[in-house]
């Protein structure tokens, strides 16, 4: 298959035999006349830190409502390990975990009764939901917010107990749209960090969508949208030679200006 | 946490019934919790019904007579004709203002988390929708508590009988009121909604006034309060009080509960389109 010759490209240090944790074929979207996606296919390897990159309005949005299927993909194929978004939407979604740009936490309800809803929603019974909910609280030191309202948290703590709040369930692909937005730089740090930890220590697969260029790593695999299609896919490296860029801002300027440079593998 | 936790190669393929119960019960605690935290909603949810029983029905009660109609066996006062019309509001405004929630819910986002859950989606919103009406049934029978006590009270054994028939009416209520958050396109919309779904209801149907007195004032009424399901609604929650059965009411409800609760369910599959173009608002790209 097309997508799997190029994600061999990416040569995954993890490779494996098994499905992508997320992929894509010929994915299409739009809203009446105006197309939001435009055949877009890639794919992300299990255990690896995939940056979706794209200015506002480039179909990041989108593409994260229409892999969490909010949206019913109409047009195109959608996988998460394997498992068809659209036929069998269960058995994707209890592998996903999804934090939303906009605020998604009940405001009025504990730290506490935010995370066991969510559970509750993966059929996580009370017990098992309360060690989880006690090991990853600890694991960023927010065991004493617990029984605090959700209202009085800072930007940052509100996205780190999302973040926790999509672990609970033991995902095994983490979508983040534009987490880092409007945090301070000290909060983005550490969640990038965090989140970084989680690819590297338990091989969870992360789709990260972000404007923010200064996000990315050499190392991560890049997938750049503009305008609903997908001008560049590929190991960030790989990328900054192919448009001969040095660096990730001046490779991402020329992607999505005049200059139209698709990876390699895709004919 | 290992890291054969987050292992993707580990089958996990659908749920026990004790998950789907687990699931029911968090959507369940998550809307009392939202409820009883706020106070106010609880407290104007009562005195709204509470108005039309102190103050309505009071003056009300010197310009109608009510005449002997089943399931009353006696002349009965006018405050005790309207309060199972007034449990029926209750419902009405709790189904609407559930609705509502869900409405604000999908502008806030809270509704995604709902909506991406693994669980089938008919059974998330049939979860939301019992959670609606549970909380409804507690608002009714703290009304009846007050009323009982304002000397409006019916047998013992009918604040029993009536359950089922509130939960029947609150089921087919709530389920319009989903239906209806799936095709209002945002909350400022909701407003003319209440005004043309709760007002028409509530007035053109039994609850504040026998259908044969209405009959006399205008045939064209009369026909209209037929077609309204809240007036089979109202009707079931009034013979359930004396431990009767309004068979024919009860059949309208139950058709009408499926009906609107199976539009609801098309309404929020996304293969339906519906979500799509009401989402296309909120998108940004």
């Amino acid at each position: 298959m097309k997508s799997e010759a190029r994600s061999s490209e990416i040569h995954s240090d993890r490779g494996r035999a098994g499905p992508a944790a997320l992929e894509l074929a010929s994915v299409s979207y739009s809203y009446g006349e105006r197309k939001a996606l435009d055949e877009v296919s890639f794919s992300i390897e299990p255990g690896r830190f995939a940056v979706l990159l794209g200015l506002n309005g480039a179909g990041k949005t989108t593409l994260f409502s229409l892999i969490s299927h909010l949206y019913a993909t109409r047009h195109g194929d959608i996988r998460v390990f394997g498992h068809p978004i659209n036929r069998n939407p269960g058995d994707a979604l209890r592998r996903l975990g999804i934090v939303f740009q906009a605020r998604t936490l009940d405001l009025d309800l504990t730290v506490k009764q935010n995370l066991f809803y969510h559970a509750s929603l993966h059929g996580i019974g009370t017990r098992s939901a309360r060690q989880r909910i006690d090991e990853l609280l600890q694991s960023i030191d927010m065991s004493d917010r617990l029984d605090d309202k959700v209202r009085g948290l800072s930007g940052g703590q509100i996205r780190r107990v999302e973040i926790i709040r999509a672990l609970l369930h033991r995902p095994s692909l983490l979508l983040l749209d534009e987490a880092t937005v409007g945090l301070d730089i000290k909060s983005r740090a550490t969640i990038l960090r965090d989140i970084r930890r989680l690819v590297d220590e338990k091989g969870i697969s992360v789709l990260w969508a972000t404007h923010l260029i200064d996000e990315v790593n050499h190392a991560d695999q890049i997938v750049v949208l503009d305008k609903g299609r997908l001008v560049a896919d590929g190991r960030a490296s790989d990328i900054l030679v192919r448009t001969s860029s040095d660096t990730i801002n001046q490779a991402f300027s020329k992607l999505t200006g005049i200059v139209d440079i698709r990876s390699g593998g895709k004919s | 946490m290992t890291a054969i936790d987050f292992a993707a190669g580990e089958e996990r393929k659908g749920f026990k019934l004790l998950q789907y119960l687990i699931c029911l019960k968090g959507i369940l605690a998550r809307e009392g919790l939202r409820y009883f935290s706020q106070k106010e909603r609880f407290v104007s949810s009562l005195v709204r019904p509470l108005l039309w029983l102190f103050i309505f029905a009071a003056g009300f009660r010197q310009v109608l007579g009510v005449s002997i109609i089943p399931p009353y066996q006696t002349y009965v006062l006018y405050e005790v004709y309207i309060t199972p019309g007034l449990c029926g509001m209750i419902l009405l405004f709790s189904g609407m203002q559930s609705s509502l929630s869900m409405v604000y819910d999908r502008e806030m986002g809270n509704m995604r988390i709902l909506l991406v859950s693994p669980f089938p989606r008919w059974f998330l919103l049939a979860s939301k929708l019992l959670a609606g009406v549970a909380v409804s049934l507690v608002q009714v029978y703290a009304f009846l508590l007050i009323a009982w006590f304002w000397d409006v009270k019916a047998p013992i054994a009918g604040y029993l009988l009536i359950l089922p028939a509130l939960f029947l009416s609150g089921l087919m209520l709530g389920a319009l009121g989903m239906l209806l958050s799936s095709l209002v396109k945002q909350l400022e919309n909701f407003a003319g909604i209440m005004n043309f779904v709760i007002f028409p209801m509530y007035f053109a149907s039994s609850a504040l006034y026998p259908l044969w007195r209405i009959q006399e004032a205008s045939p064209l009424l009369y026909k209209i309060c037929l077609l309204n399901p809240f007036t089979y609604a109202v009707e079931l929650i009034r013979f359930a009080f004396y431990g009767q059965i309004e068979w024919f009411s009860l059949a309208i409800v139950v058709t009408v509960t499926l009906t609107f609760l199976g539009g609801a369910v098309l309404a929020y599959n996304p293969a339906r389109g519906l979500t799509i173009r009401k989402q296309e608002m909120g998108a940004s790209n």
